[in-house]
Order: structure tokens, then C-alpha cells, then sequence
């Protein structure tokens, strides 16, 4: 893969909550233009890492670059280069759409002829230019969030932070916005952050995804890759012998891995793409019939068990949600 | 220039969700009706004349009281937009946002004195209908004095917000604050000043009163309502009155600025 210009870097980045180390020691590049994503349960530290990226969370030890400025030293040119869609909520709801969009045009400088054509071709772009006018709170938090992806845009950042971009909205709306995300990709020279706790939402539309878990990194990888490292392959051929299919692979193939379930042989290995002509070629040699033949990928949530040894979906204990609190708190 | 348009989008923020919040402004002037109908008339009626200056009526006597309650509550109340903004998650958008600290501040600060004020001013004209004589010069002398006077009270009101976690607890501290100010301030009874009736309160409350930021303002607001009538009550000359507000204003944001550059 070619690197291109980095950047994010990250150097050491720590947060700590008084005993609780929420990012610890991260070290993490992202290239420009490139999707980035940041998959972990609730409270790894994923919305800490972006938090202290974009400056709103003083870092413990460490620091980082992002667009070239350090996020300690130079917080307002790093604020100056980045759009943030925050997790919560983060729009005014006494106020309409555009003047939310107008307002934030102009904490962030935006020269005013250039304001009202921004705001329109966002506004089109999440497809809300006929709501533009009605106050917030007559939005539903699907519009919302399209508000806040919009209004991310409007100053040109060079990176745009998502922190968990679909969380709580309906499967349509998510659909929508995925749709938004690759746009934006393929359309304007953005790089974007996107911390989630979807899967799907990680395969889909990163470029890169680093598995984060309790502030540290467990592996980073294009998604392609990090299923591609799992023997997690999982083959299922049907045929009525079984059991002869499977002694004579594992005489021929020296795969001993072969499970038999309900006269199907199961065989869990990595690179499967390869393996499989092997198999029909050796049941051909052997006059073994073989009725239908299926492989599975492995998902990121195999990837996510393998380095963690646990599902990425057992969370909300209530440990965890005392330390978001906590977060949450600082963040302000 | 980047902060000045800052300072100014967030001004337009808060008067623009104050102008829009039409229960409010209609029940703004409820309170202070009350307090001048009902308490005016009552208390003035029950009460010998004695500490008033001749020809002034308790109505009269306390309607700049009344101004400067309204601009002490207002204020303070100003301060739980901070505690909104935050549990709505705006404060997030302004935090990141490329402009400094100081900005921020003073943006929300100069929104919330523009809505105190707004405030002030129909409790000002309320003062046609009880018949208090007022004209436009009148008006031009108390709009800058009210506008002086919101600058600290807004920003007392902003700090301790700003340490607060929840509206709760901000609730409470309010009331903490608010009364003792309001009636420590004179807004209600002489407290203190050279005239022999304020002798009769006690030496605590008339000490307490000086360090009254309150008692200034509403002294200020009664030098030019009473007019020549309250030349002999007045506690100080009306100059040294506005540069102790001034003194008081320039703390209170210094102090704003540093709460608000506060970072986790």
C-alpha cells in the first residue's frame, strides 16, 4: 500500500482519569485522504483519542499532529483544520438549520459571499436544503445528525472526525449516511476519523481499521487484511461421504481441522479462496460426490474475538458506563 | 478579526433564542407588576413616610429597586445557559470551534447583559403605567448605567455556572446569591447612605450593603429617577458610584475568562 502524506501521528497519546487510563500510549498514523476507523466496545477510548485529536481534551502525556500542527502547542490552527461530528447532540435546537449552518460559518471564518453557497451545497448534499428553515427540535435525530455531518463541512476541513455516526438511528438512516460518508470520499479531498462500535459500519467504509480496546490498540489493518489473517475461513461442503472426504483430506492435505455436522464437512482455514479448488480436485481424483459447497469470510467481529477474546457486543457493565460518565464530564 | 466576528455570532445567538422565547419575555414583566402593585402599594401605605424623601411615594421609592432586582435575577438566570449549552451538547460545538476562550466569554456574556437589559427596559416602561415621571432623557441616563451594571452580574452568574454540574445545584446557589444581594442592595429599604433613617438598621447590614455590588447600581438608577429629591439620601456621588461598578465588571470578566479557559 503507497503511504501518502500522514496526517494524523500520534506520539505516545495518554489520557488518564485519575487511576484509569483510558488511552494508553497510542501511537497511530492516518494518510491523507484515506478512511480511518477506530473500532472498539464502549468506553476503549475511542471518543477520548478523538477528543484529545481535536483539543478539546487536554492530553495526560504524548501528543499528536494533526495537518501538521501539534495538538498541544497549536490548538486553534489544529480546530482551524478539522469538522467534528460529535456522538451527542451538538446544534442549537432553539435555532433553524441554516443559522445553525450560518453560525458556524462564522466561528470558523468562512468569508460571507462564500457563506450562503456553502450552506446550500451541504444542505443538498444531506438532502435537508426544504427543512432549512424550521427549527430544530421539529427534526428527528436522523435529520439531526445529517445537520451536524453538513455542518461539518462547511468550513472545508482537510479531516473530518465522526464519532460513532449512526449510533441510535434506524437501519434506512444509517444506509443514508454510509452513503453520505463515501461521497464525501470520492467527491472532496477529506480525510476522515470515524470511531464506531459497528462492524458493518467498519468493513464497509473504512479504508483502515484499528481495533482499539481499554485505550490500547490490539491490531490496525485495511479490513480486507485483518480477516485475511484469521484461519477463520470456514468451508462447508455437502456430500454424502463425509467421512471419507474428510480422512482423505486430512491424509492428502494435512488438514486435520475438519468437523463433521449433519453429513457436512466443515473446514476451518485461512486463505479458503485457495484451498477450495484443492478440495473439489481431491474429491474428483477419489470419485467423491459432492453436492454444494459454501465458504464463509470472516467478519471483523472474528477479528474482534481473536485479538480480544471477547464479543465486541457483551458491554454495558456498569463499570464502563461510570468511566463514559466520567468522560463525558470532562469533555464539558 | 476572527474573534470580534466570534464574539459577535455568539452575542447573536443569545439574543436571538431570547427574542424567539416569547413566554419569557411576556411573563418578565409579571414579577416586577407584583412587587410594585401589591408591595408598593401595601407596604407604602402601612408605612410612615419617614425615611422617604418629601414628595416621593414607597412606589416611587422602589421602582429603581425593582430595575435593579430585574437586572440582578435576569443575570443570574443567564448563567443556566451555560448549563444548558452543555447538557445539550452545544458547548462541544463552541469549544472546538477556532476562536479563543476569551471570545467565547465575552460573546455569551455581552448576549446575556443585551437580554438583561431588554428585560431592564420593560420593566423601565412599566414605570408609565404606575405613572412615574419619566421622559426619553431620563431613559438615554438609565440605559447605559443598566448596561454597566449587567456586565458583572451576567458574569457572577456565568462563573458559578461554569463550576456547576447540573441545573439543580445551580438553582440553589442562585437563590443563595440573589437574595442576600437584592436585599442587602437598598433595592427595598434604606440600608445605609447619610441620611439618618438608614442609621437604623443595623451596623452589620449597613456594612454588609457596602460590599453590595447592588447597592451601587440601584443608588445610581435612584440618583437619576428622584431626581434633586434624593440629593441629600444618595450614598455617593453618582461618578464614584459607576467606577466602583466599573471596578466590579472588569473583576467579574477577568474572572469569567479564567473560569472559561478552563480545560480538563
Amino acid at each position: 500500500m503507497i503511504r501518502l502524506n500522514k496526517t494524523i501521528e500520534t506520539f505516545d497519546l495518554t489520557k488518564k482519569f485519575g487511576d484509569f487510563v483510558a488511552v494508553d500510549k497510542l501511537n497511530i498514523d492516518v494518510d491523507q485522504g484515506e478512511v480511518f476507523a477506530l473500532l472498539g466496545p464502549n468506553g476503549a477510548g475511542k471518543t477520548t483519542t478523538i477528543s484529545m485529536l481535536c483539543t478539546i481534551l487536554k492530553v495526560t502525556s504524548g501528543t499528536a499532529k494533526v495537518n501538521g500542527f501539534d495538538i498541544v502547542k497549536q490548538a486553534a490552527q489544529v480546530r482551524k483544520s478539522i469538522g467534528i461530528v460529535f456522538q451527542d447532540p451538538s446544534i442549537d435546537d432553539r435555532l433553524t438549520g441554516r443559522e445553525n449552518l450560518y453560525m458556524h460559518a462564522n466561528l470558523y471564518s468562512v468569508p460571507t459571499s462564500e457563506q450562503k453557497p456553502r450552506i446550500e451545497n451541504v444542505l443538498k448534499l444531506v438532502e435537508l436544503e426544504d427543512r432549512g428553515n424550521d427549527i430544530l427540535r421539529t427534526y428527528s435525530s436522523g435529520m439531526r445528525r445529517r445537520l451536524e455531518i453538513a455542518r461539518g463541512l462547511i468550513h472545508y476541513p482537510k479531516i473530518l472526525f465522526l464519532d460513532e455516526p449512526t449510533i441510535g438511528l434506524d437501519p434506512q438512516t444509517r444506509e443514508h449516511i454510509w452513503t453520505y460518508i463515501e461521497e464525501l470520499k470520492k467527491a472532496h479531498d477529506v480525510t476522515i476519523v470515524l470511531t464506531t462500535h459497528y462492524m458493518e459500519e467498519a468493513d464497509r467504509l473504512s479504508d483502515r481499521v484499528a481495533i482499539i480496546d481499554y485505550g490500547k490498540i490490539v491490531a490496525l489493518d485495511t479490513p480486507y487484511k485483518l480477516k485475511e489473517t484469521l484461519e477463520g475461513d470456514v468451508i462447508t461442503i455437502k456430500t454424502r461421504e463425509a467421512e471419507k472426504l474428510s480422512s482423505v483430506i486430512a491424509k492428502t492435505l494435512g488438514i486435520n481441522k475438519t468437523r463433521i455436522t449433519d453429513g457436512n464437512v466443515e473446514i476451518t482455514v485461512r486463505e479458503g479462496k485457495k484451498l477450495l479448488p484443492k478440495i473439489i480436485d481431491l474429491a474428483t481424483k477419489n470419485e467423491l460426490d459432492i453436492e454444494s459447497v459454501s465458504i464463509r469470510e470472516p467478519s471483523l467481529e472474528d477479528v474482534f474475538i481473536h485479538y480480544t477474546g471477547r464479543a465486541i457486543r457483551a458491554e454495558g457493565s456498569s463499570e464502563l458506563r461510570g468511566m463514559s460518565a466520567i468522560r463525558r464530564r470532562a469533555i464539558k | 478579526m476572527t474573534e470580534l466576528r466570534g464574539v459577535y455570532t455568539l452575542w447573536l445567538r443569545e439574543v436571538k433564542r431570547y427574542l424567539r422565547d416569547r413566554v419569557r419575555i411576556v411573563s418578565s414583566f409579571v414579577q416586577p407588576v407584583l412587587w410594585l402593585l401589591i408591595f408598593g402599594k401595601g407596604i407604602g401605605s402601612s408605612l410612615s413616610a419617614a425615611f422617604l424623601p418629601a414628595g416621593v411615594s414607597y412606589q416611587q421609592y422602589l421602582f429603581p429597586g425593582i430595575i435593579g432586582q430585574t437586572l440582578l435575577f435576569t443575570s443570574m438566570f443567564m448563567g443556566i445557559s451555560v448549563i444548558w449549552d452543555r447538557e445539550f451538547g452545544f458547548l462541544k460545538e463552541i469549544m472546538v470551534a477556532p476562536i479563543s476562550r476569551v471570545a467565547i466569554f465575552l460573546g455569551k456574556m455581552l448576549g446575556d447583559c443585551t437580554d438583561a437589559v431588554i428585560q431592564g427596559v420593560i420593566v423601565f416602561l412599566l414605570g408609565f403605567v404606575l405613572g412615574i415621571r419619566l421622559d426619553v432623557v431620563i431613559f438615554l441616563q438609565i440605559l447605559p448605567i443598566m448596561l454597566l451594571m449587567t456586565f458583572g452580574l451576567v458574569s457572577v452568574g456565568l462563573v458559578i455556572a461554569s463550576f456547576m454540574e447540573n441545573l439543580e445545584s445551580y438553582g440553589v446557589i442562585q437563590s443563595f446569591v440573589n437574595l442576600p444581594l437584592f436585599f442587602l442592595s437598598g433595592a427595598l429599604f434604606l440600608v445605609s447612605g447619610q441620611h439618618a433613617a438608614a442609621l437604623t438598621v443595623p451596623g452589620w447590614m449597613q456594612t454588609a450593603s457596602i460590599f453590595d455590588p447592588l447597592t451601587y447600581g440601584v443608588d445610581a438608577l435612584r440618583t437619576i429617577l428622584l431626581g434633586g429629591a434624593w440629593g441629600s439620601y444618595r450614598l455617593f456621588p453618582l461618578y464614584y458610584e459607576l467606577l466602583v461598578i466599573a471596578c466590579f465588571d472588569l473583576a467579574m470578566i477577568l474572572i469569567g475568562t479564567w473560569a472559561f479557559s478552563r480545560r480538563k
